[in-house]
């Protein structure tokens, strides 16, 4: 029995047909200037008309996606009660306040507590409960250079074409060169990854690696690094604060980052949190559906560290570029839009058009992908339109198993297997039709190599720091699969391990919210009229079936 | 869609097949088939904070309980993951309440003895099997508690690998056993005791720590963007998709 509906029988007869021919077929990659035309073209970033400047704050005059540039001139949710919180007995006082509880949250709370900082004097915030993130999300794997066919340099490099040579190299230098460290540290916690008898890691390849790189676990690999951190953090006695987000950061007197304004979600009682450092860990905006794209993200991914670091005098980059995941789900429309994992592809599955057809090599980076699938669909029309009015192409699935022999779906995609057949699709036989989604936050907060965050001038703001999703600099313009898993855990570590040090120096004076008031003022000055109150905590749904 | 020139009866039929009748704790409601619980509720006009999380069955946030009209079964689903159905009577589950021994991995071995001295209960499994028949994920659920008994951790990690903690298991057991805390426990213990170390990963690690890329990597860094094109392009053409995964 097919979950497919009786309209997509003749494609996928048709691909059925060509699979044969099309095994001997390696697509041709793309050249830089056809790639460039492609991208120019098709591709979502390059649409001038879903982009403007943003008109205040440290970033005045950054190009961002509409969307974006709302949330960044909204109003703070405190606008009108700021003066009104009693600041002067807090509800907590600790040394290390860690804003969000994915990955870079959990690694950086074990690395502040590796480096001393006792484990009561930790807080980890978060908006859900903890471990609520897009990092449980992840599929495919995490990159390291481990082998003796690869090395750093050529991590490095594969990074910086991935992200257009515009990502930051001291932080490149800095992933590249703590990634096999930080498999060994996840294999000493008893990571389960995938190995061969003897030890040896399994790894694979993935869009725009140029080596065998990606480690994974099954494809529940973040899953899998998120619970094993999350127990490692209960463990060692780390406070977490559930259903708790914060909704903006306070200063002191002396201009300095002090801590957190949080949110109890179910009350609405606001709690104040006073920290000698305060490490934001919040993840991404996949839930503000830019330019109406569906998402692969979680509930709660709705940008609201960069909005907070923002008002306090963070400066942004590369938040104009979107990553889009060339394979969304686009049928069933239960699961529209939820990941298609790229070692799917890693492990051999062609797109494929209506005709049956290749027209892109699968493994390019996953901007050109994406393009491509909607060059596929919109230009040329050999997409497949679904019975409700979208589009897809087709994720050739079953050609894995004959690579690969059979089982191999089942051992090394157990996820995606049990995601279609929950819904009549079994990708072992049939192929699975895919769109772009919204995906990942290439951009974000700048940072220094101490994942300091940098206001005007390259100046480091007082105690607060970042690392994740939230932050730019890592990607550039676009990021390469299995990187994010790499960056959180290599830049929580560092994160937690620079708060740590930093907090002997710290003397925090007097509370306050006064930088409310002030940016409230300067939305005033630039003559922003808008109704918008950030950060959002989490999109409304209610009444809508556009994003089912 | 337009029902013009269409009878009553047509109506009728066409509104029942494009709607279905569900009770959300005790209320009856009408929803669009097709919908997950999850997006159901959310038509409905709930804003929902507790029992939603990932909303791409991951998470195991999204525990919902339920019966269906004329059936004495007690189902348990995903709200992301499991489309409504007519007849439904459904409750979230905002939490379940399990308690996690706090334990040092680096103090422990991978034998039965270790779980059982922190997770006395499971020696209580009567192999009901209910926690099997209600996993979401279609885990052998009870096949692992019985292997842990046995001592067969690797199997017990291996079984219970695409768990996702939902705790429907743990909610249902007669034994009140906190199966995903148990299972947690296990995977580490094979993760970190009986899945053999990779040799190359830990030379890898000392190389960098002697700084042996320190010079050539800084040497390609100082070279900037054009050195970085020309070598990233050279490398990517010698990419050879073969065999990765000996079957």
């Amino acid at each position: 029995m097919s979950g497919y509906p009786p309209e997509f029988r003749e494609s996928i007869r048709i691909v059925e047909e060509t699979r044969e021919k099309r095994l001997e077929e390696k697509y041709p990659l793309m050249g830089d200037k056809e790639k460039e035309e492609l991208l120019r073209k098709w591709h979502p970033d390059y649409k001038p008309e879903q982009k403007r400047r943003i008109r205040v704050g440290a970033s005045k005059g950054e190009l961002a996606p509409l969307e974006v540039a709302d949330l960044l001139e909204a109003h703070s949710r405190l606008r009108n009660i700021y003066k009104d919180l009693d600041l002067s007995e807090p509800d907590y006082d600790v040394d290390i306040l860690i804003i969000g509880g994915g990955g870079a949250g959990a690694s950086a709370a074990l690395w502040a507590h590796y480096s001393g900082v006792p484990a009561d004097r930790i807080l980890i915030a978060t908006k859900l409960r903890f471990g609520d993130a897009n990092t449980k999300m992840a599929q495919g794997g995490i990159q390291a250079a481990d082998k003796d066919y690869d090395s750093p340099v050529i991590h490095f490099l594969d990074v910086m074409r991935g992200g257009h040579y515009t990502n930051d190299p001291k932080l490149v230098k800095i992933l590249v060169t703590t990634a096999p460290f930080i498999i060994k540290w996840l294999e000493d916690l008893g990571v389960m990854f995938d190995k061969e008898e003897n030890g040896e890691m399994i790894e694979i390849s993935g869009g725009g690696t140029s080596r065998y790189r990606m480690h994974s676990a099954g494809d529940y690999t973040g899953l899998e690094i998120m619970r094993v951190l999350m127990d490692e953090v209960l463990n060692k006695g780390i406070n977490t604060l559930e259903f708790s987000p914060a909704v903006e950061l306070l200063m002191d007197d002396k201009g300095q980052v002090a801590g957190a304004v949080l949110m109890n979600l179910e009350t609405e009682e606001y709690l104040i949190v006073r920290a000698k450092a305060t490490i934001l860990t919040t993840g991404g905006f996949g839930r503000l559906h830019i330019q109406g794209f569906q998402t692969t993200n979680h509930y709660g991914a709705t940008m609201d560290g960069v909005v907070m670091a923002y008002r306090v005098g963070a400066t942004i980059r590369d938040l104009d570029s979107v990553q889009y995941h060339p394979t969304g789900a686009a049928w069933p429309p239960q699961i529209a839009g939820q990941l298609v994992t790229e070692k799917v592809r890693g492990l051999g599955a062609q797109l494929v058009n209506i005709e049956g057809n290749q027209f892109v090599y699968p493994l390019e980076p996953r901007d050109v992908v994406a393009a491509a699938i909607i060059r596929e669909c919109r230009g040329r029309k050999k997409g497949i339109r679904t019975p409700v009015g979208t589009w897809g192409v087709w994720l050739d699935s079953p050609m894995i198993e004959i690579i690969r022999g059979e089982g191999t779906i089942e051992r090394y995609l157990p996820a995606m297997l049990r995601q279609f057949k929950r819904f009549g699709i079994d990708i072992r036989k049939e192929p699975i039709l895919v769109y772009p989604t919204l995906h990942y936050q290439n951009g974000g907060i700048r940072i220094n190599t101490q994942c300091q965050v940098l206001g005007s001038g390259d100046k480091p703001i007082p105690n607060l720091f970042a690392a994740g999703e939230v932050t730019g600099g890592v990607h550039g313009k676009n990021r390469l699969m299995g990187n994010s898993l790499l960056e959180i855990t290599v830049f929580g570590r560092l994160a937690g391990i620079h708060a740590a040090k930093h907090i002997g120096k710290v003397k925090l004076g007097k509370l306050t919210l006064d930088h409310v008031r002030r940016w409230e003022e300067m939305l005033e000055r630039e003559g922003i009229k808008t109704d918008l109150e950030a950060p959002i905590l989490l999109p409304d749904y209610r009444g809508d079936i556009v994003y089912r | 869609m337009p029902s013009r020139g269409k009878n009553n009866g047509e109506k009728v039929e066409e509104e029942k097949r494009r709607y279905v009748t569900i009770y959300f704790m005790g209320k009856r409601y009408r929803v669009p088939a097709g919908l997950t619980i999850l997006k159901a509720l959310e038509y409905l006009g709930y804003r929902l904070i507790r029992g939603v999380g990932c909303r791409g069955g991951f998470c195991g946030a999204c525990t919902t309980v339920y019966r269906k009209h004329g059936d004495y079964r007690l189902y348990v689903g995903l709200a992301c993951q499991t489309p409504v159905e007519d007849g439904m009577y459904l409750t979230q589950i905002p939490f379940v309440p399990a308690e996690k021994p706090r334990y040092d991995i680096e103090k422990m071995s991978p034998s039965s003895s270790v779980v059982l001295a922190l997770f006395p209960e499971i020696a209580r499994c009567i192999a009901c099997n209910t926690c099997t028949k209600v996993c979401p994920q279609e885990l052998q659920v009870m096949d692992a508690i019985q292997a842990i008994l046995r001592g067969d951790i690797a199997k017990a990690a291996r079984l219970t690998f695409d768990c996702i903690s939902c705790g429907s298991c743990t909610l249902r057991c007669p034994a009140e056993i906190q199966h995903f805390y148990v299972f947690q426990l296990v995977r580490r213990l094979y993760g970190k005791y009986i899945a053999p170390k990779a040799k190359h990963l830990e030379k890898r690690v000392k190389e960098i720590e002697q700084g042996l890329y320190e010079d050539k990597l800084n040497k390609v860094i100082s070279g900037g963007p054009e050195l970085w094109r020309d070598l990233a392009e050279k490398l990517i053409k010698g990419v050879e998709i073969e065999e990765v995964i000996q079957g």
